[in-house]
């Protein structure tokens, strides 16, 4: 399964699906990480998390294990 | 005031995201007609403002910012309990002003669905459109609203531009009929719900309205559930078990389907109206961004705002507080001098002015803080601290959200405390709370300036490069954040254990803060400061008064000081007259009627038969293993309100008087003296030294000697509860703090 985590910077993805049934799930959601949405990885904090996102015009920051609950398809696009 | 025409008033609830410029608006529409309370029982601010239009009159009410109405906690029930006008609020807004981000549509406008959801009067202020002209994105304002099937006004709250347009708007949604329909979910959706809907409202009096069914189906978490049903049969749980897995079963799991459908909608309803250019420029907010969360110049920004902010609460906060102290004494000279001497006069001079000073003294930080803090989160880098600290501050199970609030600490920790708001979960923000006041805040920096000073030798190391006094004071700060670091760790382990939260966290764009915006947060800390904290403060500064003023006995000092009189005079008479001895007697007696020393004498007579100075002797044998003598045991009861009265006791007790200005370097040395030639009453040998000066200093690192912070705690929390906990952990750890010191210490000197 390719995650959100292991995008590399300036790379888009479409979500496929979140883990489900945690807090952090429906807080994702209601963020707008729903399936279908693409999301690009902007950049890493200074000591390597959290990781900063771009989706539906805005910028969204998590924590790399929580990214990690995100599954991802690359865009044929951006290979 | 005639009420020839009377419409009532109307009520409107202000919903919106965070970061959108919602207070700018309520400000905007508000001005200073704006008063601050609390929703009864949660610690969530509730700003009612009101306003005029015509002759019709609105009552606004500021809905804490949230991305969603799915009720997660107490405080974000907050919202439904307003939006639904159940719980604590008579009925349902008359409207709902909805402040949507041009330039971040999409999630704006899930908020909005959820509102619409409610079937009230509902109308759209369209904010910062500015901006998004800036960024190529271009709206159909006209056919937006005609989709929406309510009116949208675009507005720049920070400009006041279509202010007057919005109150229009309000005027007219007032007047209409039609409420919005809406409803996003798919028809199995529907279905399935009005089942539930004819299940639940079987057998109730008051029927349930849709949208809190399908607020119910939705809530995974339970806490509507257990709100809405909470002594229902069993069957009725049941019955929504069935219906959320039947949902799952075509293919619409709970809750991913309230994000799936809305934001669906969301998509359908911008198609072809909003026009965001392909290419995407990239914008100053982007640049700027870019730099503020580099690897190495990140980092430095960050230092650097916390060198400033840091050092300003201190550098500028100064100069205030002097003023208020110098304020405080010039006004208790005056008061003094007008009323007699007895139980009056000093409970006006050292009671009431003192108390209020004490809580005034405070003020000056406060509103630094909070004018530093609202330009932070108002410009967009409060986020950006969050994101950048996280990684350190998961290290003790918090998150980067906890930063600011302790790094302020070391200022004053009720500021600080009163920053943890911006901490959404619960279990993090209490940890916050709880540790905040183990930062060595500036009180206790003259404690440790004069015992450094007096006790800690200036020897240097490195040619002069390090200084132990210097290290001394370093590993006092030191100390208090690695306890800090593992009082946080077992705390989350143990009273705060649970889940961890998640840190999904929006970084707005940067933007100018506005001034109105941070000068109306800043009036707003300070007042709600002195009005919750400030009664606890006064009250126990006039208890602590009580303790150190009676019982008064004044016909046993005046014998005490005859007696001492006599000593001296007995001494005279017994050297021939032109000796030295005889001078240096009759020198000493002279010294001894200066009515100064007179003045100093009574009040450290008067202090050791008080309560308080019965208390010192009371708990002797306790603080004997600290190294500590009663004098110094009576300081620490009598610094309860405030750490940094304990050298002010010191001082009445070694005969300087009250007056003793800490601050001053003259009157420092005057009292690092007397500290040094203080003896125990029974042995004569010296009270102060090295281990006793290190002892006294690790107990006012970790104590809880602060009725401010308690009171905070108190305010912040809503519960007795947490402040006596504070108090209670803090003060073991400072007695076993200081007694390891002393006993470790003194066997290494001594």
């Amino acid at each position: 399964m390719t995650t959100l985590a292991q995008l590399s910077r300036g790379e888009s993805a479409q979500v496929v699906q979140i883990a489900q049934g945690s807090e952090l799930s429906q807080r994702l959601l209601e963020m707008g990480v729903t399936p279908g949405v693409v999301i690009r990885f902007i950049g890493a904090a200074p000591l390597g998390d959290p990781l900063e996102y771009e989706l539906r015009g805005y910028r969204l920051c998590m924590r790399r294990n929580e990214a990690e609950q995100i599954e991802i398809q690359l865009t044929s696009h951006d290979r | 005031m005639s009420a020839t025409i009377s419409r009532s008033t109307l009520r409107i609830a202000l919903v919106g995201n965070p970061n959108t410029g919602k207070s700018t608006l309520f400000n905007a529409l508000a001005g200073i007609n704006q008063r601050v309370g609390n929703y009864p029982g949660v610690t969530v601010e509730k700003k009612i403002g009101r306003f005029n239009k015509g002759l019709q009159t609105f009552e606004l009410i500021d809905l804490p910012g949230t991305y969603s109405l799915a009720p997660r906690s107490p405080d974000e029930m907050v919202a439904v309990d307003v939006l639904l006008g159940r719980g604590s609020c008579q009925s349902p807004p008359d409207i709902v002003l909805s402040i949507v981000d041009a330039a971040n549509l999409q999630r704006n406008l899930y908020l909005l669905s959820q509102v619409l959801s409610c079937g009230l009067p509902t109308v759209v202020a369209l904010n910062m459109v500015d901006v998004a002209g800036d960024r190529g994105i271009e709206i159909d304002v006209a056919a937006l609203s005609e989709r929406l099937g309510v009116r949208v006004i675009p507005i720049q709250a920070n400009r006041g531009q279509g202010i007057t347009e919005l109150k229009t708007a309000l005027v007219q949604v007032a007047e209409e009929i039609a409420l919005p329909e809406h409803d996003p979910f798919p028809p199995v959706f529907r279905d399935l719900a009005d089942q539930l809907t004819d299940h639940l409202n079987r057998n109730r009096s008051e029927a349930l309205p849709r949208f809190l069914v399908d607020r119910l189906i939705l809530d995974g978490n339970g806490y509507l559930e257990y709100q809405l049903l909470p002594d229902e049969t069993t069957s009725q749980h049941e019955e929504l078990t069935k219906i959320r897995q039947e949902l799952a079963d075509n293919g619409l799991p709970v809750p991913a389907v309230e994000a799936i459908s809305r934001y669906g909608w969301v998509g359908k309803l911008l198609d072809g109206i909003v026009h965001v250019p392909d290419q995407r420029h990239l914008t100053i907010s982007d640049r700027i961004d870019h730099v503020l969360t580099n690897k190495i110049w990140g980092t430095l920004v960050l230092l650097a705002v916390m060198a400033f902010l840091f050092s300003s609460i201190f550098i500028l906060a100064e100069p205030a507080m002097n003023l208020v102290d110098d304020g405080v004494s010039w006004l208790g000279e005056h008061v003094n001098s007008l009323l007699s001497e007895g139980a009056l006069q000093s409970l006006v001079v050292d009671g009431v002015i003192g108390g209020v000073g004490a809580v005034v003294i405070f003020l000056p930080q406060i509103l630094i803080l909070f004018a530093f803090i609202a330009v932070l989160e108002d410009c967009g880098y409060m986020a950006r601290a969050a994101y950048l600290m996280d990684r350190l501050m998961a290290g003790v199970g918090l998150s980067g959200r906890s930063f600011i609030p302790l790094l302020s600490s070391f200022a004053c920790a009720v500021p600080g405390i009163m920053a943890t708001r911006v901490i959404e979960n619960r279990r993090d923000r209490l940890a916050t709370i709880l540790i905040a006041p183990l930062m060595s805040c500036s009180a206790r920096l003259p404690v440790y300036v004069i015992l450094i000073g007096a006790f800690v030798p200036a020897h240097t190391y490195l040619g002069g490069m390090v200084g132990l006094r210097g290290l001394t004071l370093l590993s006092m700060y030191l100390l208090g954040i690695f306890v800090a670091v593992v009082v946080a760790w077992l705390l989350k382990r143990t009273l705060l254990r649970g889940e961890t939260p998640p840190f999904v966290l929006e970084l707005p764009s940067y933007k100018l803060p506005s001034l109105r915006t941070v000068c109306f947060r800043m009036t707003e800390r300070g007042w709600d400061f002195l009005k919750r904290a400030g009664t606890v403060i006064f009250a126990v500064t006039i208890v602590v008064w009580a303790l150190a003023y009676y019982p008064r006995n004044e016909s046993k000092v005046a014998n005490q000081i005859a007696a001492e009189r006599n000593k001296l005079q007995t001494q005279i008479d017994s050297t021939e007259v032109d000796t030295r001895e005889h001078e240096v007697a009759s020198n000493s007696l002279d010294e001894f009627d200066q009515p100064e020393h007179l003045d100093h004498l009574a009040a450290s007579l008067h202090q050791q038969q008080s309560f308080l100075g019965r208390a010192g002797k009371f708990i002797e044998p306790a603080v004997r293993p600290l190294g500590w003598d009663w004098r110094i045991g009576c300081a620490a009861i009598a610094s309860f309100p405030a750490r940094e009265v304990v050298m002010g006791v010191l001082g009445v007790i070694y005969n300087l008087g009250s007056d003793l200005d800490v601050g001053s370097e003259g009157d420092q040395s005057r009292l690092q003296e007397r500290l040094q030639a203080a003896r125990w009453d029974d042995t004569g040998e010296r009270v102060y030294n090295l281990p006793v000066a290190l002892s006294l200093m690790v107990f006012f690192a970790l104590c809880a000697q602060c009725a401010a912070t308690l009171a905070v705690i108190y305010r912040e929390t809503n519960s007795w509860r947490w402040p006596i906990f504070t108090f209670t952990y803090m003060t073991l750890l400072a007695y076993v703090g200081a007694l390891a010191t002393y006993q470790i210490s003194s066997r290494i000197w001594l």
